[in-house]
């Protein structure tokens, strides 16, 4: 009985991990900076390049940072949610235009629309890494201190939106400077 | 004639002509002292977008921008730990090529060991199991001993029967 009766749950255990490895997405590199401070940059903006942006002018506001680029396809789908967004006037939307040429971003903005309030050119990608992107597009929740409460790999879908972003900066936008929220508290963003 | 001269020289030319080697093309560095800091520490960081490459190995744009980011690190006078305290704080462990010993990352060092021990424990069971099955086999009962001594009687008292040639065997069945 035993004899048959090892290999089985050997072969159950293999396939219970194997089933579970099938749902992890090996690409996904979790993000070190959730709850730890927005790295500070100053950059120039795609539309007014002589004028600088500087991310501490953003303290006191929760806002997203939303990194893309025109040669980034991925990006192109979520754009139209985006634009949404903007026009929904809930949170500010940034754009950080990651190693773009400018007149490209330019023109892909005017095609697309414009859902930022301002995108900034991080043309050598330096800001980037100092945010620890690896893949565009990337989006950031910043609340008002500062700090990063939550990023998210990829096209933002209409339901990370939903369940996820949208109530984080709802809760991010009504705390006070004394009480810490958390992306754990957002139901969506497990 | 005249061919076969040239074709002489043309052999003796192929021959002992200098080998020529490709070289690779040398990038152009300021200070190559610093360049093989710059690639050690490449070593220990991976790329994120090919996942089973060092950037030192991956010609991925990430994997040249972080490259860079190191090199403006070294060139700036940061230490080896310093930077990839840096790429860590940004990206997780799982930007070193080597993964810490932590918590996290426990049963990725001990599991292999685990599994050998688990083997071994496995292997000594049934290896115990098989030499007492073996005893057993060899435990005779009073009777079998009995007949294994009365069969073991009658060959020793009569080889000839066993050990004759073959011919006188077969002679002595032709008698009877």
């Amino acid at each position: 009985m035993l004899r048959y009766l090892v290999p089985l749950i050997v072969f159950l255990g293999v396939a219970g991990f194997l089933l579970k490895g099938l749902e992890l997405n090996p690409r996904e590199v979790p993000s070190p900076f959730i709850d730890k401070p927005a790295p500070s940059f100053s950059l120039p903006k795609l539309h007014e390049p002589e004028a600088q942006f500087a991310s501490k002018d953003m303290l006191g506001q929760v806002w997203l940072l939303n990194v893309w680029a025109s040669w980034c396809v991925a990006c192109r789908s979520e754009h139209p949610l985006l634009v949404q967004l903007s026009h929904a006037n809930i949170v500010p939307v940034y754009g950080l235009n990651y190693k773009d040429e400018p007149d490209d971003a330019r023109n892909w903005l005017r095609q697309l629309g414009d859902a930022y309030v301002s995108s900034l050119i991080d043309y050598d990608g330096k800001v980037g890494i100092d945010y620890g992107v690896y893949g565009v597009p990337e989006t950031f929740v910043i609340d008002k201190q500062g700090i990063i409460r939550h990023k998210v790999i990829g096209p933002v879908t209409p339901s990370a939106l939903d369940n996820c972003v949208l109530p984080l900066v709802r809760k991010l936008q009504q705390a006070t400077a004394q009480t810490v929220v958390k992306r754990t508290e957002v139901e969506g963003c497990a | 004639m005249n061919s076969l001269k040239i074709g002489i020289v043309l052999l003796c030319l192929f021959v002992f002509a200098p080998p020529a080697f490709a070289k690779e093309a040398e990038y152009m560095v300021a200070d190559p002292e610093m360049e093989k800091t710059v690639n050690a520490i490449s070593e220990e960081l991976r790329c994120l977008v090919c996942q089973n490459q060092t950037i030192a190995d991956s010609n991925a744009p990430l994997a040249v921008d972080l490259k860079n980011q190191v090199r403006d690190m070294v060139e700036s006078g940061q230490s080896q730990s310093d930077i990839i305290d840096y790429m860590v704080e940004r990206y997780g462990d799982f930007v070193r090529y080597r993964p810490p010993m932590n918590t996290s990352t426990m049963l990725l060092w001990v599991g292999p060991f685990l599994l050998l021990l688990i083997g071994v424990v496995v292997l000594v069971v049934n290896l115990r199991k098989r030499t007492t099955v073996i005893k057993n086999d060899g435990d005779l009962s009073v009777e079998e001993n009995e007949r294994l001594q009365r069969l073991l009687a009658a060959e020793s008292s009569a080889p000839a029967a066993k050990h004759g040639n073959l011919s006188s065997q077969k002679a002595g069945e032709e008698k009877s």
